[in-house]
């Protein structure tokens, strides 16, 4: 067997795998957050509780409705973004004049009632969702073995990640968006209706968590908490990527995924908490973030 | 009126404001020494634990405008530090406490230096991240005994006379040091160190302006926050005789929030009657378990949308002072 650094290199690969995956979460996850900030200026703490909806939507499709994952894969993140739009309509609105703080204050509230209650429900056991037929199995590449269903969760996270980079940064619709980030007043002044669109972007960026959640379900299982821990290894993934910039958040994302796969390997007391070291340094060399400018 | 006028009437009604908080310390302070005759006095001491915990994190947030949501780090940091002096190297309790208070303060030091650098909503994620990367450490650490946390952590003799196994020598520390902590707070809040605090949370770029080196007040409110909340997760671990993960967890900061949101942010008496509140419901809505959390998010959610002075913010505003 090859060995690197004396680590064989299946075990090598293998992690760097496992880091790739969980860089893809980290990136649609923070790319969703950086969205949402954007233009809502509201930290979203819910975003853990729904990305775990959107795995537990592709159980009940499944479980009740017979619908697949495919499916899944459209149905779950509309029905999550519509509930999670429902939410800014309701409450969410209601904050844009107080301060910031507030509107984190109201989605970890909200966090803890949803995920209370699926647990109330569901227990914290996880239940097991089969991954789709058509991506079972894996294919031997000289290196390592590398699953169907992985390699298409990373694929199918990038291209999420580039065409949610290219929807804001080289469309028209983009161009107001990132227009109402800067100026919502002004932009209204020339008949958009921005109330509207803070709506709209609200439920893409949870709809974005729900996607992660629908791809996460085959891996992880669906778990109540599944999110309720990752939220907050994003939030440092947020700080250290800052968030300025959509490309900046997919590049941190999936980089420090990969590092963290890394850690596995060669120092996996430190795996845990690694995410948070490099905040610490980051925050002491450029504390704005990585990518980011200080507002 | 003139300037002269106008200032002697403000320190006029900054006195009265002063008076009626006097009263209302007096009424508190009446009531942690009464209650023990009818309520549960191990209860009660949580309460008062919760209520410094509380103060503490209110100080940073009701007066520096910062919101920290990792502040279960120096509860769980102290609470592990002295339950590991107590039991493993035999310190006497008053030095356990001491000890863990001053891990607690070291970690707002280290942690407050780069906490500071970011403001608003990005502070709050920067404390949640740190104090998550400090519970993964307690998680892995052998000396915290993981999951079982330290139990059987002996109380001792304070100063090596007063048995704290008697339950109201225990009580009378627990009230010493959550009334000394209250006044030391309220001292901080009315010196002219408090002053410019306020001005910070107001106006930074203009306490800038002044001259004021704004970092270092903030990173000193930081600190003084975190070694209080180490003063009362030190103290609690010594009621509880226990240490563990749960003071550490990132449930632990939203819960403080919560009691601090529900009581009044940046009010004087708020924090206290949060934390009664909250443990008084945890407490008798024990039966329905896990409900709790959901109870809990339900009055984050309510306290946001309608109720954003909380009990004692409302209850000021009806009497027309400041509580």
């Amino acid at each position: 067997m090859t060995e690197i650094f004396g680590i064989p290199t299946q075990a090598l690969f293998g992690q760097l795998l496992i880091g790739l995956i969980n860089g893809s979460f980290y990136a649609l996850l923070s790319l969703g957050l950086a969205v949402i900030f954007g233009l809502l200026n509201i930290i979203n703490f819910t975003h853990g509780a729904q990305y775990m909806m959107g795995a537990f939507c592709a159980y009940f499709l499944i479980t009740k409705l017979g619908i697949g994952y495919w499916w899944a894969l459209v149905i779950a993140p509309l029905a999550v973004g519509i509930v999670g739009m429902v939410i800014e309509r309701l409450m969410l609105a209601r904050l844009y004049k107080l301060d910031h703080l507030y509107g984190l204050l109201l989605t970890f509230g909200l966090a803890l009632i949803i995920q209370g209650l699926f647990r109330n429900e569901y227990g914290t056991s996880g239940i097991p969702y089969a991954m789709p037929q058509e991506l079972a199995g894996g294919r031997n590449l000289d290196f390592m073995f590398l699953p169907n269903y992985r390699a298409w969760v990373i694929l199918a996270s990038i291209v999420m990640c580039l065409a949610t980079w290219f929807v804001i940064e080289r469309t028209q619709l983009g161009s107001y968006l990132r227009a109402a980030t800067e100026n919502p007043a002004l932009v209204q002044a020339f008949g958009i209706n921005v109330p509207r669109m803070i709506t709209l972007t609200y439920g893409f960026g949870v709809a974005l968590a729900a996607f992660a959640g629908v791809m996460a379900a085959p891996i992880y299982q669906v778990n109540p908490l599944m999110g309720a821990d990752l939220i907050i290894v994003v939030f440092a993934v947020v700080v250290i990527g800052g968030m300025g910039s959509i490309m900046g958040s997919i590049v941190t994302g999936f980089a420090l995924g990969l590092i963290e796969g890394l850690t596995k390997v060669f120092y996996p007391e430190a795996s845990n908490t690694v995410i948070f070291i490099i905040m610490a340094i980051v925050l002491m060399i450029k504390p704005a973030g990585l990518f980011g400018t200080q507002r | 009126m003139s300037a002269v006028q106008e200032l002697a009437a403000g320190a006029a009604s900054r006195a009265r404001g002063l008076a009626h908080q006097r009263i209302a310390t007096a009424v508190m302070i009446a009531f942690f020494a009464l209650a023990p005759l009818v309520a549960y006095p191990v209860f009660l001491m949580k309460v008062m634990c919760f209520a410094l915990f509380a103060c503490a994190f209110n100080l940073l947030i009701g007066y520096g405008g910062l919101l920290s949501f990792g502040h279960a780090m120096f509860l769980g940091t102290a609470g592990y530090a002295s339950a590991h002096a107590a039991k493993v190297w035999g310190f006497a309790p008053e030095f356990a406490i001491l000890f863990g208070t001053a891990c607690s303060a070291l970690l707002g030091l280290v942690t407050g230096l780069l906490a500071i650098r970011r403001q608003g909503i990005y502070f709050a994620m920067i404390t949640l991240a740190l104090a998550q990367m400090v519970y993964f450490f307690y998680l892995q650490a052998p000396f915290t005994g993981g999951e079982d946390g330290i139990q059987a952590v002996p109380r001792g003799k304070l100063f090596g006379v007063l048995d704290l196994d008697n339950v109201w020598v225990m009580y009378s520390l627990v009230f010493a040091v959550f009334v000394g902590g209250f006044l030391l707070i309220h001292r901080a809040v009315h010196s002219p160190f408090g002053q410019v605090l306020k001005a910070i949370r107001e106006n930074e770029p203009r306490a800038l302006s002044l001259g004021y080196d704004v970092n270092r007040y903030k990173l000193l409110a930081y600190v003084l926050s975190a070694t209080l909340a180490g003063l009362a997760g030190a103290t609690k671990v010594l009621v509880f005789e226990l240490a563990s993960l749960t003071d550490v967890h990132w449930t632990m900061s939203g819960e403080v929030v919560l009691m601090v949101l529900l009581g009044g942010l940046g009010t004087v008496f708020g924090p206290v009657v949060g934390a009664l509140i909250i443990i008084s419901m945890e407490n008798y809505l024990a039966q329905i378990g896990s409900w709790v959390t959901v109870v809990q998010g339900v009055i984050f959610v309510i306290c946001v949308l309608t109720f954003r002075r909380g009990v004692i913010g409302e209850l000021g505003r009806l009497i027309g002072k400041p509580l």
